[in-house]
């Protein structure tokens, strides 16, 4: 019989790959805690020095955003196009503008 | 993101929307047309759903079984070096293990099932891990040909329209290469050593050439998934076609070894383009996969022992990890 309640609690890793850039998730494993999170992350995520740097998270720890609400949340951004820099007509004869 | 604990809400919002489930469907379709990703959260046919439980797990079963053939030579790898270099790739097929049951189980199944539709025989595995590993030799046309072969399988799965597949698909052909050119390099040694080692390596080709051919699934007409999976581009090619660029690719391999690819009828379409292949026998794949291989009850059972005789190990992190957060209960929640 399958006991599925045995599986350790899940854990996202996150992995900064050198000095300088951000944490970026690289997929997850199950641990009996954080400590062996980390260490089996760095078995299965670091074997080939992908990383200097590593995060564990408890899976059930994320919230999310609702990607059935995605439009509502997103798309009143899409017209606001007066936000990037490139909107605005600046002569060429203007310099480090 | 490859989390369990969202399924909760992906469920919530999946009630109300349930009334028009033609319109999701339809919906869904056209995000896969568009190369969209479909991701966890996401409204997915309960078929598509399956499916992907099935093709993922299997993939996952056939890395952590694809440990032993390998496997069986690291005490017996004739350098250190060759040795360090095989327990790196039987370990790189573990994490592959873990990155494909990780990706399964964002799907909303556990992995403990997983694990237990593997023990109890009722999950299949690659039939390609069910043949023996008599010689050195074998680990060499493993590396190049049952890896090779898993390649050109697994580059279009890179492309799966279901995100957290193809990225596991991403990070697992990244390793995959250094197998092929490992597995290469130990025939090419062989095919310029003695004679004795160049006839080992010839052995070896022929035990490994129909197998690895097989390794591709049924020919096109006779599989069953395949119009369904191609449509949610779950596969990008069919069987036949990765099978005759496997072909292509592999015989110019063989021939640089001054190795003979053991099929008579092979020959050079100088029109097509193509190398022509003999017929495959197909019964003999339908009898491995069926559970009658050399070695399928040898797999399962060195399986099911390593996974029982590792309980106590699970048992004490568990304990430990408990008797911790006893001590020092590690948030307030």
């Amino acid at each position: 019989m399958p006991d599925t309640t045995k599986d350790w609690p899940l854990y996202e890793i996150f992995i900064r790959a050198k000095s300088g850039l951000d944490h970026k998730h690289v997929g997850s494993l199950h641990a009996t805690d954080a400590q062996m999170a980390i260490e089996h992350a760095r078995d299965l995520y670091t074997r080939r020095q992908e990383g200097v740097s590593i995060w564990a998270v408890r899976s059930t720890d994320i919230v999310a955003s609702d990607p059935a609400e995605a439009d509502a949340l997103f798309e009143p951004a899409r017209d606001k196009v007066y936000r990037h820099p490139t909107f605005y007509d600046i002569p060429d004869e203007v310099k480090t503008l | 993101m490859y989390t369990q604990g969202l399924d909760s809400l992906g469920k919530e919002c999946l009630r109300d929307e349930a009334r028009d489930s033609a319109l999701l469907e339809t919906r869904f379709q056209a995000r896969v047309d568009a190369e969209d990703k479909i991701e966890p959260k996401d409204w997915m046919p309960d078929a598509y759903r399956r499916t992907l439980i099935r093709q993922i797990s299997q993939h996952a079963h056939s890395e952590i079984v694809g440990m032993l053939p390998e496997g069986n030579w690291i005490t017996r790898a004739p350098s250190l070096l060759r040795k360090t270099i095989l327990i790196a790739k039987v370990q790189d097929e573990g994490g592959h293990g873990a990155y494909l049951y990780s990706a399964a189980e964002t799907l909303g199944v556990a992995r403990a099932e997983l694990i237990d539709q593997l023990l109890s025989g009722k999950a299949k595995y690659s039939s390609i891990f069910n043949y023996p590993t008599p010689t050195w030799a074998d680990v060499g046309a493993i590396g190049w040909l049952v890896d090779g072969a898993a390649i050109m399988n697994q580059i279009p799965l890179c492309r799966c329209s279901y995100g957290p597949y193809a990225r596991a698909m991403v990070r697992i052909c990244k390793e995959e290469s250094f197998h092929q050119r490992q597995g290469y390099e130990i025939m090419l040694r062989l095919a310029r050593g003695t004679a004795a080692q160049r006839d080992m390596a010839q052995a070896a080709l022929n035990r490994w050439w129909w197998p690895s051919l097989m390794m591709f699934g049924p020919s096109d007409i006779d599989s069953k998934h395949s119009a369904q999976s191609m449509r949610w581009k779950i596969k990008r090619f069919s069987n036949d076609e990765l099978r005759q660029k496997f072909v292509d690719y592999t015989v110019p391999q063989a021939d640089f070894l001054g190795l003979k690819v053991p099929d008579p009828e092979l020959s050079w379409d100088d029109q097509a383009q193509h190398y022509r292949f003999g017929a495959i026998d197909w019964s003999e794949f339908e009898r491995v996969l069926a559970g009658n291989g050399p070695c399928n009850r040898e797999r399962l059972e060195a399986r099911r022992c390593a996974h029982d005789e590792g309980r106590w190990v699970r048992e004490a992190a568990a304990a430990w990890a408990a008797k911790r957060r006893a001590v020092a209960p590690p948030r307030a929640a």
